[in-house]
C-alpha cells in the first residue's frame, strides 16, 4: 500500500535522501531506523507529499504523491516530527477542523471523533488549549489527528518520543492493534521499539537504505546472536571454560568473572542444547543458562558507522 | 470550496482565540476615530460626509494591516503546523485563499465596527449615503490589497516581526507612489509614461477615486488584480520556502 521508488531529495547540493526504495503492505509495520540526520524525517516528508522529490516517486494506495497528491493524502494519516498542532485550539476544535478537511460529516463524524478520543486516550484534556498540554498529551493529540479518518496508511515520525514508559507502552499497543488493517511506517531511534512493534525494519544512513529485514534477521547479524550465557560455581569456572572451548560448534568462550561465561557459537549456530548437555554430563552446578537473540544496537552501530 | 470554508473558519476563529484580535480592534477604532476628529477636523468642516474619516485609511492600514497578516504563514512555518496542513488532503490554493479570506473578513469586521461614525453623520445632516457606501467598499478593497501583500511576505519568513516590517515597507511603496511628493520628484527626469505607470500602481490614487463616491471598473480591477497577483506570489513563495 506504500511504495517508494528511488525516492531522492536534494536540499541545494546536499543529498538528504538518496534513491530510497521500499514497499509496505497491509498488516506490515515498518520501522525506520537511523542516526539523527540520516534522512529519516526527510524521507517521510517526501513520502507524505510535504516535500517534492527531486527524483523518483512514491505512492500511497496506488495514488502517486506527485501526480495525485489529494487522493494519496486522503488515504494517509501522518504524524509529523514533534507532533505540531495549532496551539490556540483545544483538541475538540482541532479534531473538528481535521474532520472538516477530511470531509467527515453527520453521524460518521461524531462516531469517528468519539472513537479517536478513546484510542488516543485524550478525553481528560479534550477542552484544554493544546498549548497548555504536557508533551505526552500533545503527542497523543497529534496521534489522534493522524488516526481520525481511520486511514489505510499511517506514517508516524517518532510517535513515542517524549512519552513516559507507560505511555510508550500504550502507544505501541495501539500500533500493534491497528497493524492488521493498515500499512504503518514509524521512525524511531529506540531499538527496543523495533522489536516491540515492527514486522520489518529499514536502517537508513546518509540518505541510503543500508539494511532491510525483519528484526530477527537484523539481530542474527549480531556477534551475540545465539551466544549462550552460563552462570556456574566460581570454582568450576576455569575448568568449564576449557571444556567448552573444546566443543566443535564453539568459537570462543569469554569469562566475565563471578562464574559467568559467555559462549560464542561458530557461524551463529544454536548451541544452547550442546552447552546444556555438556554441563549436565560434567555435573557443573549451573545457576543460570540462556541464549541471546542478538544485540540490535550493536548491529545498528556496525551498519551505520561503516556506511557513514 | 468546502476545504476553503474549513480553513477560513479555523483561521478566523484563530484571530479571536487570542487577545490580539481585541487589541487590534480597539486600536483600530481608537486611532481611526482620533484621526477623524482631531486631524480630519470632522466637526469643524461642517460637511455631512465621511471624507475626514476615509482620507486616513491608507495610512492607517499601512501599519495595521501588516499586523493582521504577519501571522498568517509565519506562525505556521515557525510552529511546524505547515507540515500538517500540507499533508492533509487540500491543495495549496485552497489553503492560501482560505487564510486570505479569513484575514480579509477580520479586516471587514474592524471596518464594520466603525458604523457609529456613519450614524453620527446621518444624525447631524443629510449625507450622500451612496458615496459613503462607496467609501466603505473602496476601503475594504484596499485592505484586501494590503493583506495580499502582507500574506505573501508572511509566507517568506518564519519571523512575524520581519513579516510585519517588510510588509509595511512594501505597502508604503504602493501607497506613496501616488502622492504629489513622489510625482513631483519624478517629474522632469523620468518619461511621462513611466511616471504615469508608477502613479497608477498607487493604492492611494485608486482609493481616493472610489472614496469620492465613484466606483469605476478600473479601480475595482486594480484592487482585484493586486489581490490575485500577490496571492499567486504567496503560493509560489510557500512552495519554495515551506521546507526551510
Amino acid at each position: 500500500m506504500i511504495q517508494a521508488d528511488s525516492l531522492t531529495k536534494y536540499f541545494g547540493p546536499i543529498k538528504a535522501v538518496d534513491g530510497v526504495s521500499f514497499k509496505v503492505g497491509k498488516g506490515e509495520v515498518l520501522g525506520f531506523l537511523g542516526p539523527n540526520g540520516a534522512g529519516k524525517s526527510t524521507t517521510m516528508k517526501t513520502l507524505c507529499g510535504f516535500l517534492t522529490p527531486t527524483a523518483g516517486t512514491a505512492s500511497i494506495c496506488g495514488f502517486d504523491i506527485v501526480q495525485n497528491p489529494i487522493e494519496a493524502k486522503q488515504h494517509l494519516g501522518y504524524l509529523p516530527e514533534g507532533a505540531p498542532a495549532y496551539a490556540d485550539m483545544t483538541p475538540r476544535s482541532y479534531l473538528g477542523f481535521i474532520a472538516g478537511i477530511r470531509g467527515l460529516g453527520g453521524s460518521a463524524r461524531a462516531e469517528r471523533i468519539e472513537k479517536t478520543i478513546e484510542l488516543a486516550n485524550i478525553a481528560s484534556v479534550y477542552d484544554q488549549p493544546i498549548e497548555t498540554l504536557s508533551k505526552g498529551f500533545k503527542r497523543r493529540v497529534g496521534l489522534a489527528q493522524a488516526l481520525l479518518d481511520d486511514p489505510d496508511v499511517l506514517v508516524l515520525d517518532e510517535p513515542t518520543d517524549g512519552l513516559d514508559p507507560n505511555q510508550k507502552h500504550e502507544v505501541r499497543k495501539l500500533i500493534r492493534e491497528m497493524a492488521p488493517q493498515k500499512a504503518i511506517i514509524i521512525s524511531t531511534h529506540l531499538l527496543e521499539e523495533v522489536t516491540a512493534v515492527c514486522s520489518r525494519a529499514i536502517i537508513i544512513a546518509s540518505g541510503r537504505v543500508v539494511a532491510d529485514g525483519t528484526p530477527e534477521e537484523m539481530e542474527a547479524r549480531s556477534r551475540h546472536h545465539n551466544a549462550v550465557t552460563l552462570k556456574i560455581d566460581k570454582d568450576s569456572e576455569a575448568a568449564a571454560a576449557e571444556a567448552l572451548r573444546g566443543l566443535d560448534e564453539v568459537a570462543n568462550v569469554q569469562p566475565r568473572g563471578g562464574g559467568v561465561l559467555i559462549v560464542y557459537p561458530k557461524d551463529g549456530r544454536s548451541i544452547i542444547a550442546t552447552v546444556n548437555d555438556l554441563a549436565r554430563s560434567e555435573k557443573w552446578p549451573v545457576q543460570e543458562v540462556y541464549a541471546e537473540r542478538g544485540h540490535l544496537d550493536e548491529v545498528f552501530r556496525d551498519i551505520t558507522q561503516t556506511a557513514a | 470550496m468546502s476545504n476553503i470554508w474549513t480553513i477560513f473558519k479555523r483561521e478566523l476563529r484563530g484571530y479571536f482565540a487570542t487577545p490580539v484580535a481585541y487589541v487590534f480592534l480597539v486600536v483600530f477604532l481608537a486611532v481611526a476615530g482620533a484621526l477623524t476628529y482631531f486631524v480630519g477636523n470632522f466637526f469643524g468642516r461642517e460637511q455631512a460626509d465621511l471624507q475626514a474619516f476615509f482620507v486616513f485609511h491608507p495610512w492607517l492600514y499601512l501599519f495595521l494591516v501588516p499586523a493582521i497578516s504577519m501571522r498568517l504563514w509565519a506562525e505556521e512555518r515557525k510552529s511546524g503546523t505547515i507540515e500538517l496542513l500540507f499533508t492533509l488532503p487540500i491543495s495549496l490554493p485552497q489553503a492560501v485563499i482560505g487564510k486570505f479570506l479569513a484575514a480579509w473578513a477580520f479586516a471587514g469586521v474592524a471596518l464594520a465596527l466603525t458604523f457609529p461614525i456613519w450614524l453620527v453623520v446621518n444624525r447631524l445632516g443629510n449625507p450622500d449615503n451612496g458615496a459613503i457606501l462607496a467609501g466603505y467598499v473602496g476601503s475594504f478593497l484596499m485592505a484586501g490589497g494590503y493583506l495580499a501583500i502582507g500574506a505573501c511576505f508572511s509566507a517568506w519568513t518564519k519571523n512575524q516581526v520581519i513579516a510585519f516590517v517588510v510588509s509595511a515597507a512594501v505597502c508604503l511603496i504602493f501607497t506613496l507612489s501616488g502622492t504629489q511628493f513622489v510625482l513631483t520628484f519624478l517629474a522632469g527626469w523620468v518619461p511621462q509614461t513611466i511616471a504615469d505607470t508608477i502613479a497608477s500602481l498607487s493604492f492611494l490614487t485608486h482609493f481616493n477615486a472610489i472614496s469620492k463616491g465613484v466606483i469605476e471598473v478600473r479601480d475595482l480591477v486594480f484592487f482585484g488584480s493586486m489581490i490575485v497577483l500577490f496571492l499567486i506570489a504567496n503560493s509560489i513563495v510557500l512552495d519554495l520556502e515551506k521546507a526551510e
